[in-house]
């Protein structure tokens, strides 16, 4: 997020595209309401009518994976009205007569063509996010969870740069991470182009600097991300593999294709607190701890860095994370891994990054604090790009409309839209007995149209079936979904939907358009 | 500001706040049951009363503001009277294990008849006779045990917006429902708890924690480890076991809010399905082992994969939902320990 949740409450305008808050992020959806009872208009673009779009100004229910078209047609109508920002684009950004030429393409019509969002409804979007000063944008992985996911990103940032909307309080850009520390992971390089700290890690200084840390020679070319390392594994280049924390044999898209991936490795390692379903198919299986026995910290969507506090003694026996990586790491005799608490760990990441430098579990016993905080008297940052952009100028891409991977066509004519519930999180929360009982089953969400159609009512089991696998599940019949599509959830291992997802991918960050899969249904019972 | 004098006490004052924050901020601590600085004034349940010099009536600080020259007793003779009818009437449409059961949460109705030495009513006639409503997994719902204090109506209405309960039915027969008054459940509610936190009575009542004496309770504050939204929160343990969630008054990023699975989601810490010993595979089996028989074998695996194939052909994916530094040391393993950077996490999911 470049702003802050704090900030939510006094938005006049809210711009959620992509985005379930309420279920998703329910906090965080609070004070979406919350701002609605204080008088900000909410433009909601979700092609299901979640809790927010029944409170929005304008709901615009778009067909699945359409985002970039209707970004541009946005674009296009601002323009064309001349509610754009020139002092602030002549200032702070660059590219703008590429996006102008690209964007004039975009007229309602075509785009009413492609999303199927009226010219109207996109005049009076367009015009109340453009001429409101505190406005933000929201998106989370319905605008990312699609092949043209980075496409997408960027489009937002063009439509917040070309009305002057970035690098302010109450107006930035403000993706809404969907997991705990998804930003603190990203933040410490576990991601395969950047070292700690966003340092790509093909770029010669930067390798440098790192050699210096750990007194070792390192890897000079980028490494594979996780749809790359399963192909590995298949192509025959990937042996081994260590997998903490995580369970992509449920989370990731086809899951048949990954199982059968995994199974074929030399060596699977799995730490986890459960036998998931990865960890079924490991060498080695390692117990791990759970946040509520171990000393740490997590960076929240707002770059809140907060403290994680042992409560309890992990079970009998159990070794706390980093304890057994760093095990692993002296039995193989590297060096640089003797540390003797999470805040040692913590202390290294402060040297390594600045943006973390200035903050220690000291000044965070209580309340957090924003990273960048690069000294130990700053406060942090509540916004970003404040003056002037991260890298500079800010750039504005032209971007084209593609359409998903997978369309729906006879054989498979329904649209297949996944997410989150509310009463669960991804495919852990089930353990709890008590959210179990209050969420025990999937419930595809079907709109009444479609239940008649393949005569359905609210206690039928469905068979849904994509190219490469077919699940059941009961229904919920509503109005939420539109007619001809589906939603389903990734929380319940006994209907597997990601048996049903499409592994294609965005080409730049490799994320699975887990948003839009082509199905057919039938009724099973 | 006015000049007032409060318990015998002159003090100048901003007019623009009630008695009773005023009263509160000088260290008099005058009861209040419906009251929440967080939500809108209700003025329901009179505890807060005060004498005004020269009024005839008692006036609730809760929605009097000081006007110059107002005398204000907050413990007068009149208004500790008042405290205890007020309690006493409560006390006498209560069930009469008011003292017997366990306190749960914050029931200040129970302390506050301690406090002023009500702990019995004295007016016979009619109670109330609700079923209680235990239909969801995450609370009770004990309408014979409520006081109309209104709190939970109004943080449904103002913190969580959810307008799931409301006030039911007029004079005696008023109770807290939902719409037709069906039982709680996920076709009418978020299930977040809010209404549990702050019901003063036990009417409400935290499934978890309904048999946990609360002197027994260790909380330990931390950050949840679900969404992205960083709730802070306290963990309640006793005996080296967490029991519940309760929320922390000032947490930064969510106040005292917190949803259905941050609340709930404890009993998992200490699941049965806990693994609770290393595994490796042998002749398609799992075998138990020791952690040196484990990272002996990771250790030979390795380097035996290493010198064969290279270090490339080594991959790991960390995780999201662990720790900043189990991250770092983790892509540190990688990179400075097995020489690549094929490390990656569902960053993207």
């Amino acid at each position: 997020m470049t702003n802050s949740i704090g900030e939510i409450e006094d938005n006049d305008v809210l711009f959620i595209i992509g985005s379930n808050a309420t279920e998703a992020h329910p906090i965080i959806g609070n004070k979406m309401k919350k701002a609605v009872q204080k008088g900000s208009k909410l433009i909601v673009i979700d092609p299901r009518k979640t809790e927010l779009a029944t409170m929005a100004k304008y709901h615009l229910r778009l067909k699945s994976g359409t985002d970039a078209a209707l970004v541009n047609g946005l674009m296009h109508i601002i323009i064309e009205e001349n509610w754009q920002d020139e002092d602030y684009i002549n200032e702070r950004c660059t590219g703008y007569e590429s996006l102008k030429e690209n964007v004039a393409k975009y007229t309602p019509e075509v785009v009413e063509e492609i999303t199927g969002i009226g010219k109207d409804q996109l005049y009076k979007a367009a015009k109340l996010y453009a001429n409101t000063k505190k406005a933000g944008i929201f998106y989370t992985l319905g605008i990312t969870e699609h092949t043209t996911g980075t496409d997408n990103v960027m489009n937002l940032a063009n439509l917040g740069m070309l009305t002057g909307h970035i690098g302010f309080e109450n107006a930035g850009i403000n993706p809404l991470r969907g997991q705990n520390n998804v930003q603190g992971a990203c933040d410490m390089g576990a991601l395969p182009n950047y070292f700690p700290g966003y340092k790509a890690c093909d770029n010669k200084d930067n390798i440098e600097i790192f050699e210096k840390h750990w007194g070792v020679k390192l890897s000079d070319h980028l490494g594979l991300r996780i749809p790359e390392m399963l192909d590995g594994i298949v192509d025959g280049d990937v042996k081994a593999m260590y997998v903490m924390g995580e369970d992509p044999v449920l989370t990731d898209p086809d899951a048949n294709h990954v199982r059968k991936a995994m199974s074929s490795l030399d060596l699977l390692i799995v730490q986890n607190i459960f036998l998931t379903e990865t960890a079924k198919l490991a060498h080695v299986v390692l117990p791990a701890t759970i946040y509520a026995e171990k000393d740490g910290t997590f960076t929240n969507t707002e770059r809140r860095v907060q403290r994680v506090r042992k409560a309890v003694e992990p079970p009998k026996g159990v070794m706390l994370d980093w304890v057994m990586v760093a095990e692993i790491a002296k039995r193989l005799g590297y060096k640089g891994f003797d540390y003797t608490s999470a805040e040692d760990i913590f202390e290294e990441i402060r040297k390594t990054m600045s943006t973390y430098a200035g903050i220690t579990y000291e000044r965070i016993e209580k309340d957090g604090l924003q990273w960048g905080c690069p000294t130990l008297d700053s406060p942090g940052s509540k916004y970003l790009h404040s003056g002037e952009f991260t890298r500079g100028k800010g750039l504005m891409l032209p971007i084209e409309y593609l359409p998903p991977a997978e369309l729906v066509d006879d054989e498979y004519p329904v649209l297949m839209n996944t997410g989150r519930i509310l009463y669960h999180y991804n495919v852990s929360t089930r353990i709890s007995e008590t959210l179990d009982a209050i969420s025990p089953v999937e419930r595809v969400e079907i709109h009444p149209e479609d239940a008649k159609k393949y005569d359905l009512n609210k206690d039928s089991i469905v068979r849904v079936t994509s190219r490469r696998g077919s699940v059941t599940a009961n229904i919920k019949i509503t109005k939420r979904v539109q007619p001809g599509t589906i939603y389903m959830t990734f929380h319940f291992h006994e209907s597997p939907v990601n048996e049903l997802t499409n592994s294609a991918y965005d080409p730049v960050t490799k994320t699975a358009e887990y948003k839009v899969t082509a199905v057919k249904i039938a009724k099973e019972a | 500001m006015v000049s007032i004098t409060l318990n015998g006490q002159k003090m100048e004052v901003s007019a623009d706040k009630s008695i009773l924050e005023i009263s509160r901020e000088n260290g008099i601590d005058v009861p209040t049951l419906c009251y929440n600085e967080k939500l809108k004034a209700f003025s329901g349940c009179r505890m807060c009363v005060v004498e005004i010099a020269g009024r005839k009536n008692l006036a609730a600080s809760c929605s009097t503001k000081p006007l110059e020259g107002m005398v204000i007793q907050t413990h007068s003779d009149k208004v500790m009277k008042s405290r205890r009818d007020i309690l006493d009437l409560l006390i006498s449409n209560h069930p009469k294990d008011l003292f017997t059961q366990v306190k749960v949460g914050n029931n200040k109705f129970q302390e506050y008849a301690k406090e002023y030495e009500v702990l019995e009513g004295s007016y016979e006639g009619e109670k109330k006779n609700y079923e209680i409503d235990s239909a969801n997994a995450a609370y009770y719902r004990d309408p014979n045990k409520c006081i109309l204090c209104g709190q939970c109506v109004s943080v449904c209405d103002q913190i969580q917006i959810s307008h799931t309960i409301d006030f039911l039915g007029k004079g005696f027969n008023t109770k807290v429902g939902t719409a037709f008054d069906l039982p709680i459940s996920t076709d009418n509610c978020r299930l977040c708890g809010q209404c549990v936190s702050v019901c003063p009575t036990g009417s409400l009542i935290h499934k978890q924690l309904a048999n946990i004496e609360p002197e027994k309770i260790k909380k330990v504050r931390t950050t949840c480890p679900f969404c992205g939204t960083g709730c802070n929160f306290d963990l309640n343990v006793v005996d080296d076991k967490v029991v519940g969630v309760t929320p922390i008054e000032d947490a930064t990023v969510n106040g005292a809010s917190l949803c259905v699975k941050g609340r709930y989601h404890s009993d998992m810490i200490s699941s049965k399905q806990r693994l609770t010993t290393p595994l490796i595979k042998k002749d398609g089996v799992f075998v138990e082992a020791t952690y040196d028989e484990a990272f002996d074998y990771i250790a030979t695996k390795i380097t035996e994969i290493k010198d064969k194939y290279g270090a490339d052909s080594i991959t790991g994916l960390s995780s999201a939902r662990c720790t900043n530094e189990d991250n770092f040391i983790f892509q540190k393993l990688f990179r400075a320990g097995f020489g690549t950077n094929n490390v990656d996490h569902c960053a993207r999911t």
